[in-house]
């Protein structure tokens, strides 16, 4: 049985702009080198300015890579064939909006040579999908945000790709939004599609992402499974005792309320020591939390490295 | 459903995408004011040549023809410039490109069917001025059918200005667009005047200079028969055909070249 191609195959990508009359060269992305499985949720973190949109660009071949290879289904982003199998949703955008929202589908829907009866059956389906429906009469020009976004997902789902790409998808929504923004993501990997998208919102990626990748100054810093950040041992303990902290500690108290001390401690030696001093020392430990790392501990952590890093 | 077992992606055709395009821009157009603007103004030039006329010493069904076929070219070229050099850079300033071109469209259909969306607004703008003009002749009691000519060749004429336009904005601002389109559209009028330079220039390099402008750039009084039409003069089919040919054919070269510059495009 032939192996099957990653879904997204980026290749030491390298991309420089230059400045303004060509003067001086920025280095958007450096390097770059990522593989994307089918039914993955992929998430392309990073703070802004990172090369996250540059990084997507290039993937739609909207942006010529100075080096490097860009692979999706395994074909050339410049290939029409790869792209009727891909739908793709920009950062914060914009829409013909002297068009309605059916109007806007249907011609979305035409750019893919899906026949009329076809697109007229999938539009009614997808609106509904998006919460649009009964409201894409009225033209774009009157749609909210949320709208925008929401009719931007539809065109990008309308002809049911294998690779939805998603730059910064939940940007700008509201918690409702956000969450409505979330289920459709969700849904998409139950239909067996991939998702690559990038976002700067932790939380998000933290509920929706099987794998990510943390993107500082257009190198990745980062990659792996959320699986495994939850896997970690405890990277410290906060200990919660009420009356008097061993002296030995009274310099790792985090917190006192209510005569509840919170008490870090590094490791589980540290921590057996404390269990068996604050008896002694006249106080009682009421609770032990192990603490792993978080998805935003991590992207501080790499984003802080890179900076001190100068690179 | 999986996604996986889904039917494959069929392969839209080559001009489903151009004329998806197309209609997407002339719905565009018709729906902007500004189209409708140029369009009120040129249908009030041509109705107020019957009254220019009656205050003028001549032959009115001349002045009114002369007064209506020239409204007709100057507010089509207005339309080829301004909406044309726009057509391109709103998609890329408004970034409506990246939804686009992140479909399976070729960059060249997506010019290519902005220009034919544009051609489509052009032709209905000059049939409801050239009915306008016809109405007015008519209810005179003129000919009207010498005018075909004339009016068919301003449409090619529309059709290679706005391929310039659509060239210089594949790379340049539209202010920088409609400068370099409109000194095109100058110079083709004025492409004679480098036959009567050469004969003043000294023989060699300067000479050869002028023979090579006068071919390359486009001589747009090729397509002018204005005089011969308001004259009452028949414009021979042949002439009316080679002229016709030669400004589509310098349209759509201009066309390519507007394309190859675009695919070269990157989109920040």
């Amino acid at each position: 049985m032939p192996i099957e191609p990653p879904v997204v195959r980026l290749d030491g990508l390298v991309k420089t702009f230059r400045g303004h009359l060509g003067l001086g060269k920025h280095v958007a992305v450096d390097g770059l080198t990522l593989e994307v499985r089918r039914g993955e949720i992929f998430g392309l973190l990073g703070p802004n300015g990172a090369g996250k949109t540059t990084t997507l660009k290039t993937m739609m071949g909207l942006l010529r890579p100075d080096r490097g290879e860009v692979r999706l289904l395994g074909l050339s982003p410049t290939d029409p064939a790869a792209r009727a199998r891909v739908g793709f949703l920009p950062e914060n955008p914009y829409f013909y909006d002297y068009l309605t929202g059916e109007e806007f589908l249907d011609f979305y829907g035409r750019l893919h040579g899906i026949p009329a009866a076809e697109r007229r059956r999938r539009i009614a389906e997808i609106l509904a999908r998006v919460g649009l429906e009964g409201r894409s009469r009225g033209s774009l020009r009157k749609f909210s945000k949320g709208m925008v976004q929401r009719i931007g997902l539809a065109q990008a789902l309308l002809h049911r790709p294998e690779l939805v790409v998603l730059d910064e998808p939940m940007s700008g929504l509201d918690p409702i939004g956000r969450r409505e923004v979330r289920d459709l993501i969700l849904a998409q990997r139950e239909a067996g599609r991939t998702v690559f998208f990038s976002s700067h919102i932790l939380q998000d990626a933290e509920m929706l992402c099987d794998r990510v990748a943390i993107l500082v100054r257009g190198r990745v810093r980062y990659e792996g499974t959320l699986d495994a950040l939850g896997d970690r041992q405890p990277r410290w303990f906060e200990v919660a005792i009420v009356g008097p902290v061993p002296a030995e500690w009274s310099g790792e108290v985090c917190s006192s309320q209510g005569g509840q001390t919170l008490v870090r401690v590094p490791d589980v030696e540290t921590l057996t020591r404390l269990l068996a001093a604050t008896p002694a020392a006249g106080g009682q430990v009421v609770s032990v939390w192990p603490r792993r790392e978080t998805l935003e501990d991590l992207f501080l952590r790499h984003v802080g490295a890179a900076a001190e890093g100068g690179a | 459903m999986t996604a996986t077992a889904e039917a494959a992606p069929r392969r839209p055709r080559v001009t489903a995408a151009v004329g998806a395009i197309a209609l997407n821009t002339f719905r565009e157009a018709v729906r902007d004011r500004i189209l409708y603007l140029l369009l009120a103004f040129a249908l009030l030039m041509i109705v107020s040549s019957r009254v220019l006329s009656m205050l003028t010493v001549g032959d009115e069904g001349k002045i009114i023809k002369d007064l209506g076929l020239s409204s007709i070219s100057i507010f089509g070229v207005l339309t080829s410039v301004f909406v044309g050099v726009s057509l391109v850079f709103k998609e890329i300033d408004k970034r409506t490109v990246y939804t686009l071109l992140a479909n399976p469209v070729r960059r060249w259909q997506f010019v290519v069917g902005k220009f034919a969306g544009l051609a489509l607004v052009l032709l209905m703008n000059v049939v409801l001025m050239s009915a306008a003009l016809v109405a007015l002749l008519l209810a005179r009691g003129d000919t009207v059918l010498r005018l075909v000519p004339a009016i068919v060749l301003i449409y090619v004429e529309l059709l290679l200005v706005t391929a310039f336009a659509f060239l210089f904005s594949s790379f340049a601002n539209p202010i920088l667009s409609a400068i370099g389109t409109v000194a095109t559209y100058v110079v083709g009028h004025l492409s004679w005047s480098f036959e009567l330079l050469k004969d003043r220039v000294p023989e060699g390099a300067p000479r050869v200079l002028c023979d090579v402008l006068h071919a390359a750039l486009p001589n747009l009084d090729r397509l002018d028969v204005k005089a011969r039409v308001v004259h009452d003069l028949a414009v021979p089919g042949p002439f009316l055909g080679w002229a016709a040919l030669y400004g589509v054919s310098y349209a759509l070269a201009v066309l390519v070249v507007a394309c190859v510059v675009f695919e070269r495009r990157d989109f920040n």
